[in-house]
């Protein structure tokens, strides 16, 4: 592989660099909120690589001008406003999910709510 | 009435049966007066279908299309018929013996108890009709079904583990096997219906044939080929008259049945012959028929010793159907009769001895015969067509069975048989002997028997056991005597279909 | 005309509900806003069922756009199905939800409660209809926020539905944005997000390192929403917490819903020519679904709580609609879209059986159902016609699925299969028969006071028992949806009927 693949692709590997480190970071943190910010990581990273694959070098704008102009494919880039409110509609209902877990638990930390489930379903057992 | 009507009241009378005994349950008199009723109607009907095949007016009934192309049919046609006579003559007197069983051991829930058993019944009348194997398969989920509640009656947890084993291996088996050799089958004949000489002819051989004819004996989980055979003395937990219903009438006579029709219908007595598919299992029913006669010979308790002795008597017609000969499905054909009416007989007594004399285990009945006379006399006939003397309708089904036997050239399968029938002797001939023979244990001597401390009080002096406990037994007694001189003119019903291969 | 206007009522109606319901403060009020927009969309989807089935494919195009620049509502048999299936099972539960959810949640956030309901109704049917893979996108985020949130709701009495809600939104959000990944990679290569448009340039691609990629990643974020085993650990905690009627909808409805955006893509828009494909569904979909049959049902087998046994018996019941699919022929296509009806009917009529039993006895653990078969007898008959269903008896719809899946695999000469396919059944009968011997074989608590579930209640249960029962016996109808809508998945969608256009 010679140097101009990578460079050529640099943004599939701003991509694939925020992917992995969002996805490692939902998977690897015990913290819930850190959970949180990872999966924004994740989610921004596939709309980066919708943005910059519209993105034509030298393109304008798509506004027709009657003139054949070369632009920017706009497509991607609508779609990505969707599911922007998409991601900011999860990111709330997590984070109120959260708040609404510290409540019950006191706590937002994985391994605490494993062990205060656990004890939860101890007594359930017991109690029958 | 119309023939045709009547076909659809054998299983609608036993099911408005089920729920007008249900509406009853406040009046427990008119009740089984009810289930009574219900039986006498539908053995009626039965009859007056047995007569409108006998005029040559088959007749034919489509209920529902299960799926797309394959119907829920009802048929007469004369195996069925004499099944289904059989059974629902052998209801009626079941019912009555229900009554002074269930009231003499003051069961609880019994309008359950009504309710379901006129609901298996539905079910065996939908086996004994089944037009093609999918409304047999239907019927034969319906009777497991329909009979677990039968066997958990008593609700102990000793009732629970029976009766997991038993719907555990009736439902497994007919999953698990049946279920896939009915859809290989239509796979391969695009059609399921009971058709005379069978659907199979050149659409299967070899090795594939031979497989497929074992998921179907062993799919077959009621016919209780050892190791499938579990269930039935796990069932033994049940009220003695679900035991009977169960080994003599219901369950085990639709699975032999089942087996039958299989035979017969699917594979065709000639295609078993010509591709020798059954030949394995033939062994295989052979050691089943020696194997459960000396499990039998070894248990105490009365009821599982006749439950072992079931699981023999029926590897006969297992065994029958595989020969592949007429005879052989002749034979199996007769035998789902004399040994119905014969083991029927047994449970009956051995119901009523634990009613009156509270006595579960062989090794207790000393000297109980002289004070039950009425109900010994029943068990001694009743024995006496189990093991297939001369003048008992026993001895016609084990004649034509090896007949068949030798028909087929396998003349050690006679050694089997004699081994079996002297087995039969030995496991039945002690409890007669025992009754009448041997004094009664002194008063205070100590107990001999395994009769467990928990098992009903004895009563202080054991008399005769209710008449309508004794008068049913003593009724089935004296017909399997009289069977001797019916079965000629059943078999000369039944074996048009089964020489020749074409309907009458 | 009205009727050309059918797809788009039913979609709308529930989302234009939910926006309503969030404005008033009646709880009344808002169950009978849901109730209407339950039911106008049942009654579209059978009226766009009949249309599809007597005049073919049915293409509405928003906005009046034409596809495949503007969004395209693209209705073959298959959707029409899916779409009478997921509305009708939503109906149900709209109706059980009343007095359901005056025991379960606070009267303060009911209405919100009924929002949500809408919305994921509304959601899922956006799902169903839509012919645009990235309007699939939408729509299923519509119904899966909502999911999240209805499931949360539990918490009211049980506050571990909080961390289920939350760890369903994580998987659910990976699973969402590996769709969205694979549609990205996709859309690169074909420069078009209508579904059968991508189908046709995808045909002339020819095989494509970016075109797998592209695929495993739509398949792994679907799998994730359909808890294909081991993709599943999300939906036993979510189900087993989320509120009674909550459960029963998305058991009935979430997975299937998912499933069948699967379909789409596996058969849609990668045509089963597709070599890749095959290989997924021989060395992927087959093993992963004979291993969910198998671990999910032994799972619930040793379940204490009786809608966590239901939950995996769900993941279990996934296992088959794969193992369907996976045979890759038409009668196994066909065997997975009716198992797609059959369990949806049958999974939320034991789900809203148990959700009697809640309200009765406040708790859904095994030692609650003591002696119940007594006290609550129709609740409890309910019960067993479903687990006969579950079990595959003749007579009930569970048994002509089974029939054709083994059917499928003995045609396909996978004898193992086949036997799996039975042996996963003889499993289900232990776990249901755990349930029906507690009902009916120990006795109840002492002075245990337990009486009938309301009418209200056992109506919606009922009717969904007795549809089982009915096409049990008839089977006729939904083996000629199924097979009508296999072949419309099946087969090349461009050689079938020219599609009926309406603005």
């Amino acid at each position: 592989m010679d140097k101009n693949f990578f460079l050529a692709n640099y943004n599939y590997w701003a991509v694939v660099v925020l992917m992995m480190s969002g996805f490692y970071v939902v998977l690897s943190r015990n913290h819930l909120i850190k959970k949180i910010v990872g999966l924004n990581v994740f989610q921004v990273s596939v709309f980066l690589l919708y943005i910059s694959v519209g993105k034509i070098i030298g393109g304008t704008a798509p506004i027709l001008t009657g003139k054949p102009e070369l632009f920017s494919n706009p497509l991607p880039h609508v779609l990505i406003l969707t599911a922007i409110v998409v991601a900011i509609s999860t990111t709330a209902i997590a984070l109120s999910l959260a708040v609404r877990i510290h409540e019950a638990f006191g706590t937002l930390d994985e391994a605490g709510l494993i062990a205060i489930e656990h004890a939860i379903e101890r007594e359930s057992v017991q109690s029958q | 009435m119309s023939a045709t009507l009547a076909l659809g009241l054998v299983l609608l009378l036993p099911g408005v049966g089920a729920v007008v005994i249900g509406l009853l349950h406040h009046f427990p008199n008119i009740r089984e007066a009810m289930s009574l009723l219900t039986a006498s109607l539908l053995f009626i009907t039965v009859l007056y279908l047995l007569n409108a095949h006998l005029n040559a007016d088959p007749q034919q009934l489509q209920l529902a299309e299960l799926l797309p192309g394959l119907p829920v049919v009802l048929v007469t046609e004369p195996i069925g018929l004499v099944f289904a006579a059989l059974s629902s003559f052998l209801w009626v007197v079941i019912s009555a013996y229900s009554i002074g069983y269930m009231r003499g051991m003051q069961e609880r829930r019994q309008t359950r108890f009504y309710i379901f058993f006129a609901l298996a019944m539905a079910g065996v009348m939908g086996v004994a009709f089944a037009g093609n194997l999918l409304t047999l398969f239907l019927f034969y989920e319906m009777l497991s079904l329909s009979t677990y509640p039968l066997v958990v009656h008593r609700e102990t947890e000793e009732a629970r583990r029976g009766g997991r084993i038993y719907l555990g291996i009736l439902l497994g088996t007919s999953i698990f096997f049946f279920l896939p050799a009915m859809v290989w089958t239509w796979w391969l004949a695009g059609g399921l219906a009971f058709t005379p000489g069978g659907i199979l002819t050149g659409k299967i051989e070899g090795t594939a044939a031979a497989v497929l004819f074992g998921l179907y004996l062993f799919g077959v989980g009621k016919a209780a080929l050892i190791p499938v055979h579990r269930w039935l003395p796990a069932a033994m937990v049940a009220p003695t008259p679900v035991s009977a219903f169960l080994h003599a009438v219901a369950v085990v006579k639709a699975g032999v049945f089942t087996v039958l029709k299989i035979g017969v219908y699917i594979f065709g007595v000639g295609f078993l012959s010509q591709t020798s598919a059954s030949e394995w299992m033939m062994w295989i029913a052979a050691f089943s028929m020696v194997m459960a006669s000396v499990i039998a010979l070894r248990k105490d308790e009365l009821k599982a010793r006749l439950a072992y002795s079931t699981v023999a008597q029926l590897a006969y017609v297992t065994l029958g159907v595989s020969l592949a000969s007429p005879m052989g499905a002749l034979g199996g054909a007769l035998q789902i009769v004399s040994h119905a009416m014969g083991k029927i007989t047994l449970f009956m007594c051995a119901g009523a001895i634990e009613v009156a004399g509270g006595k579960k285990y062989v090794s207790g009945l000393r000297g109980l015969g002289r004070k039950m006379p009425y109900t010994f006399t029943a068990f001694l006939l009743g024995s006496l067509c189990i093991i297939g003397l001369p003048l008992t309708g026993g001895v016609w089904s084990k004649y034509y069975l090896m007949k068949g036997g030798a028909d087929a050239g396998e003349p050690i399968l006679l050694a089997f048989w004699i081994l079996s029938s002297l087995l039969s002797i030995a496991y039945l001939m002690p409890v007669v002997v025992r009754g009448f023979f041997l004094p009664s244990p002194a008063e205070n001597e100590p107990q001999q028997s395994l009769e467990p401390e928990t098992s009903k009080a004895v009563p202080e002096t054991i008399r005769e056991a209710p008449l309508w406990c004794v008068i049913p037994a003593c009724l089935t007694g004296i017909l399997s005597v009289v069977l001797y001189f019916l079965i000629p003119s059943i078999t000369g019903f039944v074996a048009p279909v089964l020489e020749g291969g074409v309907p009458q | 005309m009205i009727t050309g206007h059918l797809p788009v009522i039913a979609v709308m109606t529930p989302l234009l509900g939910a926006i309503l319901c969030v404005l008033t403060r009646s709880s009344i009020l808002a169950w009978g806003l849901t109730l209407i927009g339950a039911a106008i969309p049942a009654l579209s989807s059978l009226i766009i069922l009949v249309q599809v089935l007597s005049r073919g494919m049915l293409s509405y195009h928003m906005g009046g756009w034409e596809p495949p620049w503007g969004i395209e509502f693209r209705i073959d048999a298959a959707n029409a199905f899916v779409l009478v299936i997921v509305s009708a099972v939503g109906l149900c539960c709209a109706f059980f939800a009343r007095k359901s959810v005056d025991e379960e949640i606070p009267q303060s956030s009911q209405p919100l409660f009924y929002t949500m309901l809408l919305l994921c109704l509304g959601g899922m049917l956006g799902v169903v209809a839509t012919g645009d893979a990235f309007n699939l996108f939408v729509f299923l985020e519509i119904s899966s926020l909502s999911a999240y949130v209805l499931v949360a709701m539990g918490a009211q009495r049980e506050r571990r539905a909080l961390t289920a809600a939350f760890n369903y939104l994580i998987i659910g959000t990976i699973g969402a944005s590996f769709y969205v990944i694979g549609l990205g990679l996709i859309y690169m290569l074909t420069g078009t997000l209508n579904m059968a448009d991508i189908a046709v340039r995808i045909s002339t691609l020819g095989d494509n390192t970016a075109l797998r990629m592209g695929f495993a990643f739509i398949m792994v974020g679907l799998s994730l929403k359909f808890a294909m085993f081991p993709l599943h650990f999300w939906l036993p905690n979510a189900y087993t917490f989320a509120p009674s009627v909550v459960t029963a909808f998305l058991a009935g409805t979430a997975t299937k819903v998912a499933l069948y955006a699967g379909l789409r893509v596996l058969y849609t828009m990668f045509s089963i020519g597709f070599l890749f494909q095959t290989e997924t569904m021989l060395y992927v979909f087959l093993p992963l679904g004979l291993a969910a049959v198998f671990a999910a049902s032994i799972t619930a087998i040793f379940q204490d709580n009786v809608k966590r046994m239901l939950a995996y018996s769900s993941v279990a019941q996934m296992g088959y609609l794969l193992i369907g699919i996976s045979l890759a022929n038409i009668g196994g296509l066909m065997a997975a879209v009716l198992h797609l009806f059959n369990h949806a009917i049958l999974k939320s009529g034991l789900f809203l059986a148990i959700g009697c039993v809640v309200y009765r006895t406040g708790s859904c653990s095994i030692a609650a159902f003591r002696g119940l078969g007594h006290q609550m007898p129709w609740t409890m008959a309910a019960l067993v016609i479903g687990a006969l269903g579950m079990i595959g008896m003749p007579a009930t719809v569970g048994f002509t699925s089974k029939w054709f899946l083994v059917l499928a695999a003995i045609d396909s000469g996978w004898w193992f299969v086949a036997l799996s396919i039975v042996a996963g059944s003889l499993l289900t009968l232990i776990y249901f028969g755990r349930i029906i011997e507690a009902a009916y074989l120990q006795p109840a608590p002492e002075n245990s006071t337990i009486t009938e579930a309301p009418f209200l209640l056992l109506l919606p249960v009922w009717l969904l028992m007795i549809t089982s029962i009915t096409f049990g016996i008839n089977s006729e109808l939904p083996v000629t949806l199924a097979r009508a809508a296999s072949q419309a998945l099946f087969l090349d969608p461009h050689n079938g009927l020219p599609p009926q256009v309406s603005p």
